[in-house]
């Protein structure tokens, strides 16, 4: 075990090793912040609409569910990739006229984003569906149409409630950017494993990178933690860990 | 790349089987392999003993927090070195990746069956582990003929959805280059330029196997419940 290695220059570039992973965690950063925003906007549409009364809605969004569930992540990878440029010559026309990298790096988002919209659906769905129905049909009897109830009444305290594994949520959309290696993305994981390959410090290499993401989980439960303190009503959830009785 | 050939399948479906043999054979394997370890580990968590929880604690959030891709290649590094430290031999012993898989996918799933099996434990009421002590029983008595078989039983649907994802998690090793059933149709999607074809039809097949299976497993769990 020899941690110097990391200050070691990087045989064809410039910097040390030690730079090469930080632009590979600044990917895997951008890739999940990017792909979070995608998520969370599209699958709280999702949820909301299975939890409305219209029943074409509701099978819209357990479909996209179903589908999205069901297929390992690395294969949504590789038909994003490979199959859809494939399949329709126009983002074929597209995809070559960009960078390598920047193909990857948008597919890595567009399939990370569509892959956790599906799952930030299921808990927003939950969340809805875990207030008493007297919330919605009192919102209902004040004279809001249903959109309006769905802001003022239901969804404020549906997010509180779906706070601790919506942070699970971000960590695994985090953790899933590494499956992005598979298609050549220049992240945390690729670049741990080049810096294995090339230095045959395979141990140094892999130990550097698992610190670097449990210190992120780490990081982001605090921060989840904190949001949940300060958004939790008194009285109403018992959010956040000082929060307790 | 407009013609599109998916009687390559056809050519090349006893490969592929094999390749999905490998798939569910591990899945098999590490689902059970990982239940016996996460069993274990959920007690060891709920230990009175501070020092074996903390243990167990730190075990499952550590794997826990780090993406599976760095697990796998984790032990494929460093089960040879572990199979060496358990049998005494002389020198690390070759192994694949396609048999370190085995251990990688037990330890790793073993600390999201230990999660499972914790709940399933905690929701026994108490009152059955004094009833059982009361009995006379002893610790493994009491868990191994009381606790066990109802936190089994009542987190059976769980567990089984746990295990479809771990079916889907056993692709990654495809990049180890192992012969699973996704890094079979990569290799003939290589060889014969036929990544459209090949992928799309892993994809059918995994979300038709993972649809039915996803299916059998919510019905299970509304016949269980009319039991209760």
């Amino acid at each position: 075990m020899n941690p110097a290695i990391l200050l070691d220059q990087v045989p064809d570039g410039d910097g040390t090793w030690l730079a090469s992973l930080a632009s590979g965690l600044q990917y895997t950063l951008s890739v999940a912040a990017l792909a979070w925003i995608i998520a969370f906007f599209l699958g709280s549409v999702l949820g909301v609409l299975r939890t409305t009364d219209n029943k074409w809605a509701v099978r819209l969004g357990n479909a996209y569910v179903e589908l999205f569930r069901n297929v390992p992540l690395i294969v949504q990878f590789f038909v994003w990739y490979f199959v859809l440029p494939g399949l329709v010559p126009a983002v074929k026309a597209w995809v070559v006229s960009l960078e390598p990298t920047t193909h990857q790096f948008v597919t890595a988002v567009v399939c990370l984003g569509l892959f956790t919209a599906a799952r930030i659906s299921e808990q927003v769905r939950s969340g809805v569906q875990a207030l008493p129905r007297g919330q919605r049909m009192a919102g209902y009897a004040m004279g809001l149409t249903q959109a309006q109830t769905y802001r003022y009444v239901l969804l404020p305290v549906a997010y509180r409630i779906i706070i601790p594994p919506m942070t699970s949520e971000i960590m695994n959309l985090i953790k899933n950017t590494a499956v992005a290696f598979s298609i050549g993305l220049v992240e945390l994981f690729f670049r741990t494993r080049e810096m294995g390959e090339l230095t045959f410090r395979y141990f140094e290499a892999f130990a550097a990178a698992t610190i670097t993401y449990v210190v992120i989980a780490m990081i982001a439960n605090r921060v989840m933690a904190f949001i949940e303190r300060r958004t939790a009503i008194p009285g109403f959830i018992s959010g956040g860990a000082g929060g307790g009785h | 790349m407009t013609d599109l050939d998916f009687a390559i399948i056809g050519r090349t479906l006893p490969y592929l089987w094999k390749g999905l043999e490998y798939t569910i054979q591990l899945t098999v394997v590490a689902a059970i392999g990982g239940v016996i370890w996460g069993t274990l580990l959920a007690m060891a968590r709920l230990s009175s003993n501070k020092a074996l929880s903390l243990a167990a604690a730190g075990y499952v959030n550590l794997m826990r927090s780090i993406p599976l891709l760095l697990v796998i290649f984790w032990f494929y590094f460093l089960s040879p070195v572990l199979l060496q430290w358990i049998t005494g031999a002389d020198r690390p012993p070759q192994i694949g990746a396609d048999r370190s898989a085995y251990i990688t996918f037990i330890l790793f799933e073993g600390a999201y069956f230990c999660e499972i099996m914790r709940a399933g434990i905690q929701s026994i009421p108490r009152g059955q582990v004094a009833a059982a002590y009361a009995l006379g029983l002893d610790y493994w008595q009491s868990m191994r003929l009381i606790i066990l078989p109802q936190a089994f039983r009542n987190m059976l649907p769980v567990l089984l959805t746990q295990t479809i994802i771990l079916f889907q998690d056993v692709s990654l090793v495809s990049l180890l280059n192992v012969t699973d059933f996704v890094g079979a149709a990569g290799k003939v999607a290589q060889r014969d330029s036929r990544l459209v074809e090949m992928y799309l039809f892993v994809a059918v097949t995994y979300f038709v196997m993972c649809f039915g299976l996803s299916w059998l497993v919510k019905r299970l769990q509304k016949k269980i419940a009319i039991i209760r």
